[in-house]
């Protein structure tokens, strides 16, 4: 009771699994458009052999009342076979893949490609002018990662969004 | 069309059963027990309606606009409890379709609705009445189905029709391209096992029930407050309600779709709740200490400002659609499933509990002096050529079916004669009652009464209509000839949108800026022109007599009864006041403030 009337926003990650039927990403993002619903992230792709089903992975944020309503909502799309919420359901891991360009010369260059070292990130693309590299981490990590650069050259950045899952033997 | 239909049945089992894809769609239909589709027919259906010609099984009635044809299919489905069907042609036969389909959405009836299609190579290139209806229609829709391939027309139709009748029943589209109706389509019969993904739950948890008849068992002023998913559920669930109230000696109160779920003779009914419900009804909603709600959604017309509805209460809501618990109000006991499975487990389990059931005198008289003030109560001049007050023309109205006895059933368009036939006539059983609820449709009520006609050909189907509303769709008068459908209109006309006109006098300071009249028609003459009888009532001396008159009436009838322009509807609770603000009529000495009614506030003013 007291849970779900806090006024607290909070940050979700709900990952549904839907059939791959024409017009389900729509009926999705209709949703949260429709009923004034935030979406912070979303990736959508086929998750078995048949490419019948696909998981939707949406990150959101809201109160307790309106993550639930959320969830309640996608719950009742008659092409939604289960709707987890993972931020809810214990420790979960959250990923998303950025792919960042940087153009510059000299030791701009240099230093972008060190500080793409520290963070781990790979060298995807080189010239002698830019170098692309490729970082696959939390939401948070890319954040740093993408904010050390821009001072080096940083020119595009192309993210997928956040594929997530829980912990353990669990699955949705 | 018989020799095709029935063609597979000769051949061998093992031959393909196959056949066009509009004779198809019918033997699909036709599978799912339809017996009645309001249509409208166009370039794209030729194909159906070229199959419906050769064919008896199904009836087609042919509306005069999309928009009727998904009301009509509304009433039918509301008064039948079946699913309403609906078919209309590509383009703008499909957004003609749309205000009914969100009025089915938001009132949760079942219907489903076939739309036409260009060919599917045309699809996306802007083609004659091209228009993209599934785009359109996910939004005002349960769900939606464009069929791309002929092997999965019968599975969809099937699977239509399970989703617009399972849970929380809806609107359900299939979109229909016109190669698809031509060619040859194999058919499939109904399916056997559960839908893949769409298994709404019924059955409530029985741990639940046990919470609930805890509380319900602790209650010193409790209220039992039903909604139209009481209506939804059947017959059995209206009366395992009636059972339930009887047994716990609760008041119940009742939302503008609940009405007729619980007979409203009762003593223990408090009439309709919410902004124009009754005194005791708002009164009880506020001060209980727990509260029962069964199938309703605590809507905002139900609840008016959230953070002062019924502050003390502790809830239990009972409803199909998980996404309907904490949307608006946080309940203690949330319990998921059918409303009828739910009651019936409630009443097992509250004669199976060993606590005694509460005792609540003092709650009733407290309740009882409430009523006492008669918050409905008007004052009807009986001098000779007296005006007549509408809510006295419903009385009238009510009462005079009421003593001749025959099945009623009653719609109604939008407005302030929807509320006073909401608060005037009393419903016994689940059903007879037609309303745009959520949506608020102005036209609602001649097409839904048209509706419920075809399906109760010898009942009494009555749309209490305003003058404004009933021009919305009014065309549909050709169509109560067409199918001799004896519905009887009868207009309370006050020459102005009433509802609007009383929102100007009580918010923005009298101007009823484009809220009266100009023109309009003369409905006797209208009546006359559409085939059927017009009658007129202009002082109270006249009004029993045109009553008798229409009712008596066999042909289709519209009644104009002339009443009092300037007549409010109360109570009311302005928007953003908490239950306990309401203001009463005159009767009861009401004054506007500063040329506003009392408890109303700017912020109340934003909301509708």
């Amino acid at each position: 009771m007291n849970a779900i009337t806090d006024q607290t926003i909070r940050s979700a990650t709900i990952s549904c699994l839907v059939d791959n039927e024409a017009g389900v990403l729509a009926r999705v993002i209709g949703l949260f458009s429709g009923r004034g619903y935030n979406i912070d992230s979303l990736t959508v792709a086929p998750v078995d052999d048949g490419r019948g089903r696909s998981r939707i992975n949406v990150v959101t944020s809201g109160t307790a009342m309106v993550i639930e309503q959320i969830k309640a909502q996608l719950d009742r799309l008659v092409p939604v076979y289960r709707v987890g919420d993972l931020t809810m359901s214990g420790p979960h891991l959250a990923r998303e893949l950025a792919l960042v360009k940087v153009v510059a010369s000299g030791q701009t260059l240099v230093d972008a490609l060190l500080e793409a070292g520290r963070h781990g990130a790979r060298v995807v693309d080189a010239t002698v002018a830019s170098f692309i590299f490729e970082l696959s981490e939390s939401t948070d990590r890319i954040d740093i990662f993408i904010a050390a650069l821009r001072p080096l050259g940083l020119a595009e950045i192309s993210r997928t969004g956040v594929a997530a899952m829980a912990c353990g033997p669990d699955t949705i | 069309m018989t020799q095709t239909m029935t063609a597979p049945a000769t051949t061998a089992p093992t031959a393909p059963d196959t056949a066009a894809g509009a004779e198809i769609l019918l033997r699909a239909l036709k599978d799912q027990g339809v017996e009645v589709i309001f249509g409208y027919p166009g370039g794209a259906v030729l194909p159906i309606y070229d199959a419906i010609f050769q064919q008896n099984a199904i009836r087609h009635i042919l509306v005069r606009h999309e928009q009727a044809a998904v009301h009509a299919a509304e009433g039918y489905a509301r008064s039948t409890g079946k699913v309403g069907v609906v078919l209309v042609t590509s383009g703008p036969g499909a957004t003609n379709a749309v205000t009914g389909l969100v009025d089915a959405l938001m009132d949760s009836i079942p219907v489903v609705c076939l739309t036409g299609q260009v060919p599917t190579h045309l699809i996306g290139n802007d083609a004659f009445q091209e228009a993209d209806t599934t785009g359109i229609t996910r939004p005002a829709t349960k769900h939606n189905y464009l069929v791309k391939r002929s092997e999965d027309l019968a599975r969809v139709v099937h699977e239509a029709f399970y989703v617009a009748r399972s849970g929380r029943p809806g609107p359900v589209v299939i979109d229909l391209p016109k190669d698809i109706l031509i060619g040859q389509a194999p058919y499939t019969e109904k399916p056997e096992q559960p839908h893949r993904s769409y298994r709404p739950a019924t059955a409530p948890q029985p741990e639940q029930i046990g919470r609930a008849i805890a509380l319900l068992k602790s209650a010193t002023r409790p209220i039992i407050y039903v909604g139209g998913g009481v209506i939804n559920s059947g017959d059995r669930a209206a009366e395992a309600l009636t059972r339930f109230v009887r047994k716990t000696g609760f008041p119940c109160t009742s939302t503008l779709m609940g009405l007729g779920a619980f007979p409203s003779s009762d003593s223990q009914f408090l009439g309709m709740l919410g902004m124009h419900g009754t005194y005791e009804a708002n009164l009880a909603m506020h001060g209980c200490d727990v509260m029962l709600n069964v199938g309703a959604r605590f809507d905002d017309r139900v609840t008016g400002r959230l953070n002062a509805f019924s502050p003390d209460s502790r809830k239990i809501h009972i409803d199909i659609d998980p996404s309907s618990i904490n949307k608006n109000v946080a309940v203690e006991v949330p319990v998921i499933g059918d409303a009828g499975m739910a009651l019936e487990a409630l009443i097992e389990a509250w004669d199976n509990a060993p606590t005694r059931a509460p005792d609540i005198a003092s709650w009733w008289a407290q309740i009882r002096g409430w009523q006492a003030i008669d918050c409905l109560k008007f004052t009807q001049t009986k001098a000779k050529g007296g005006i007549i007050k509408p809510q006295h023309a419903v009385k009238r109205l009510y009462e005079i079916t009421r003593d001749l006895g025959r099945e009623t059933y009653i719609s109604t368009e939008v407005g302030q004669h929807q509320m006073w036939a909401a608060q005037y006539i009393r419903f016994e059983k689940p059903n007879r009652w037609l309303t745009s609820g959520g949506l608020g449709t102005m036209g609602y009520g001649l097409p839904a009464a048209m509706g419920a006609q075809v399906a109760h050909p010898d009942a009494l189907c009555i749309d209490v209509a305003g003058e404004a509303s009933i021009l919305m769709n009014i065309q549909e008068m050709a169509t109560l000839a067409q199918y001799r459908l004896p519905v009887k209109v009868f207009i309370l006309n006050n020459q102005y949108m009433g509802m609007v006109r009383q929102w100007q006098e009580l918010l923005h300071g009298s101007r009823y800026s484009e809220s009266y009249s100009e023109a309009l028609p003369d409905f006797v003459k209208l009546a006359d022109s559409f085939h059927a009888v017009g009658m007129r009532a202009t002082c109270i001396d006249e009004l029993d007599d045109v009553i008798h008159a229409m009712l008596a009436e066999p042909r289709a009838v519209i009644a104009d009864i002339c009443v009092d322009q300037k007549e409010n509807c109360f109570p009311m609770i302005p928007s953003g006041a908490a239950h306990n603000d309401m203001i009463l009529g005159p009767e009861h000495g009401t004054a506007l403030q500063d040329g506003r009614a009392a408890g109303l506030t700017d912020e109340g003013l934003v909301l509708v």
